[in-house]
């Protein structure tokens, strides 16, 4: 069918930050499809110059609200590669059950208050509360947990004050530990009802093959620093992130642009699970395989599915987590920091995809260089090429602009992009 | 949830339209409202949200109050923060980038701005001015503090509102809070801490989780900045770790710091 179709969307809905969409197509031949990022950049790594290293996580946090575990988690391990520093098993699974229930409200409040009103033709989750209160009820309990928890290990859910170099400045007792082994346990009754809403959902079956970034699992799946993989089959150090990311910057986008062995990579849920599959949760293995869900997937909106298996599995992880910690005795853990000059890199999954921080020190721990590369600013160019792919197919398919507006906003909104994060 | 008249022990409730804006920001502010899960539905029907793009489609410019979140660099930001504040009724500026320009604002340490530009995307051009808080561009009726708000603080302000009560703010500073919590004090565990000069109204939040203030929600009143630095000075504190903390988020910027005793 000769198609002519214009999609405008001006700072799209439901996602953290500004993003344009722009779709021109005439007499069923694609003009242009273009993905622009129009957030005002805050100029972090320049921020930091000449600030002493414990500015550094306390500052980084604020590059992102939902997601500033992860950052100042990175943040840290970067610190803390730089001076050598390396932390003890129980620091590891606290900052790990930290990233867990990070993940599990930052998924959760993607998929139930962002994405859902998109399959149920609504506007926002404000109907919902009215019309399917009891699915807005459950997602709010499982946020809630996850922020309770937060909450409790990094003494707040957003710019986590506990969380410092060498390890935490306070931590929890049993006494306040122990009723979250059940809560947790209680909570999969709530992430199955998701499970069972998001099967009924028709995932829009398109399908663009691209290349899949994420830390490489070792025995478990990956969350906190390691090596680092492609589904090309590209396997890197972690402190050769750049030769992974290829940052470039190009017109009409305040975010910088990356590419690896194609014109662009994905990293997310979706790349995470697509390379490291067989390290998930049993549970969580299944649900996956019942949506069709194996490596490699290549269809951008199955990440949306994607994120819900990983509730599945770090739900069940935080469980292992929260036992091996009950098992054992903890006290106040914060090693000595000695500053010294060289570089260190931290890489740590966050909901969105894969986090670098680096930075360069002086022998007295003052920060000469910075620099941090976010996971959407990695999924810009992927996003990209996957709405052209969208808008071509879809306009021979014979849509209007209408639906192609839905599908393209649907599409970004899988990425689950955090704009502002990007462009920071 | 629409329709029905509210009430709040037997007082019938004013449901006023609510709009959320963001400038530069991280929206951590925003977030903690999503983040009142116990109490977020019952959140909601005490206001009517019209606009809150990080969550909805639906835009509407029929709004009373305004909360804006984030600080101000762009010609286009200024522009749209005026629109706000000619339909606006009550304009609140929300968290610390908004009332201050937050950790936004340490570029502007920097005088010259164009290496700061030149530093991230070399000769790509990016505008990008200095960064200001809500209050240099247009006026503002309320401010809620913090990077991030506490949500109770942020509940008990829309309730005060709904209910047409005037609010007041904490004037004492965060050790009153940290006192009250029964801390040990961080200065006595060789941490810098901000607490004696910095409004209290977070419960003494850092202080609490034994992580030292950096003075997110600006100076207290009445502060002595002598007493301050002679406090952290006395308990070997470098300037360095001084100033890291009073320049953190701007809202100590307005007040002087005397010469001499940072010498
Ligand atoms: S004040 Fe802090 S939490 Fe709020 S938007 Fe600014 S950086 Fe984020
Ligand atoms: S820890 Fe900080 S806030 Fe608390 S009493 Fe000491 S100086 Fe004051
Ligand atoms: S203790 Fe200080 S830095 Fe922490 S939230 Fe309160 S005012 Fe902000």
């Amino acid at each position: 069918m000769r198609k002519t179709l214009n999609v405008n969307v001006k700072h799209l809905t439901r996602v953290e930050g500004h993003g344009n969409i722009r779709i021109k197509i005439r007499n069923g031949r694609l003009i242009e499809a273009r993905w622009e990022v129009v957030e005002t950049p805050r100029f972090f790594e320049v921020i930091l110059k000449g600030k002493k290293w414990d500015n550094a996580p306390w500052i980084t946090g604020r590059i992102c609200g939902i997601c500033s575990t992860g950052h100042t988690l990175a943040s840290i391990r970067a610190v803390e590669n730089a001076f050598g520093i390396v932390p003890d098993e129980n620091t590891k699974r606290f900052r790990l059950l930290l990233k867990h229930m990070e993940t599990l409200q930052s998924h959760t409040l993607h998929l139930c208050f962002l994405v859902l009103p998109d399959f149920m033709n609504a506007g926002s989750v404000f109907p919902l509360i009215n019309s399917h209160r009891d699915v807005v009820i459950r997602a709010a309990r499982i946020k809630k947990l996850a922020n309770d928890l937060c909450d409790l290990i990094g003494g707040r859910s957003i710019h986590p004050p506990r969380l410092v170099v060498g390890g935490f400045t306070k931590l929890p007792d049993r006494r306040e530990l122990q009723p979250f082994l059940q809560q947790l346990e209680q909570i999969e009754e709530d992430l199955m009802v998701f499970v069972e809403l998001f099967r009924g959902f028709e995932i829009p079956d398109f399908v663009r093959e691209t290349e899949f970034v994420s830390l490489k699992g070792e025995g478990e799946y990956p969350f906190i620093g390691g090596d680092l993989i492609s589904s090309d089959g590209v396997h890197m150090k972690e402190q050769d992130y750049k030769k992974m990311t290829n940052e470039y910057v190009v017109e009409h986008s305040t975010s910088k642009w990356c590419r690896l062995s194609r014109e662009s990579f994905a990293v997310g849920a979706l790349a995470r699970l697509n390379n490291n599959f067989e390290f998930l949760h049993p549970v969580a293995k299944d649900i996956a395989r019942s949506f069709g869900l194996i490596p490699v997937t290549h269809n951008p909106f199955m990440n949306n599915i994607a994120q819900l298996v990983e509730c599945v599995h770090v739900v069940r992880d935080s469980i292992r987590l929260l036992n091996e910690i009950l098992d054992s005795e903890w006290k106040e853990q914060r090693q000595k920091v000695e500053p010294r000059s060289g570089v260190g890199v931290g890489a740590v999954e966050v909901p969105r995809g894969i986090l670098y921080h680096c930075y360069e020190f002086d022998d007295k721990g003052r920060i000469v260089m910075a620099d941090c590369v976010i996971p959407t600013g990695q999924n810009h160019a992927n996003i990209q090429h996957d709405l052209e792919a969208l808008a071509e197919e879809y306009a021979t398919r014979g849509k209007c602009d209408s639906e192609i507006e839905v599908l393209a906003s649907m599409l970004v909104r899988a990425y689950d992009p955090c704009i502002s994060c990007s462009v920071h | 949830m629409d329709g029905e008249v509210r009430t709040y022990l037997g007082v019938p409730l004013y449901r006023p339209k609510v709009a959320f804006f963001e400038f530069t920001s991280c929206e951590g502010c925003q977030l903690q409202i999503l983040n009142n899960e116990v109490n977020l539905l019952d959140f909601f029907s005490l206001i009517e949200v019209v606009n809150f793009r990080e969550v909805m489609t639906e835009r509407s410019d029929d709004y009373e109050i305004a909360f804006v979140e984030g600080s101000i660099t762009t010609d286009n930001e200024i522009k749209r923060l005026k629109r706000i504040r000619r339909q606006a009724k009550m304009l609140i500026a929300f968290g610390s980038c908004a009332c201050f320009g937050g950790v936004n604002q340490l570029k502007n340490r920097f005088r010259d701005l164009d290496y700061v530009k030149r530093e991230v995307y070399g000769e790509h051009p990016v505008e990008s001015k200095k960064v200001r808080a809500i209050d240099e561009i247009v006026d503002v009726d309320l401010r809620i503090y913090g990077c991030p708000v506490r949500k109770e603080e942020v509940e008990k302000i829309v309730l005060h509102i709904a209910l047409g009560k005037s609010l007041t703010v904490p004037k004492y500073p965060v050790c009153v809070e940290c006192k009250a919590n029964e801390n040990i004090c961080l200065f006595d565990l060789g941490e810098p801490c901000l607490g004696p000069i910095t409004r209290a109204g977070c419960n003494a939040w850092c202080p609490t989780n034994r992580a030292g203030c950096w003075g997110c929600r600006g100076p207290a009143e009445d502060v002595n900045m002598e007493e301050m630095l002679r406090i952290m000075k006395g308990h070997g504190f470098s300037e360095e770790t001084i100033m890291d903390r009073l320049e953190c988020f701007g809202g100590f910027s307005p007040v002087k710091i005397p010469e001499e005793s940072i010498r």
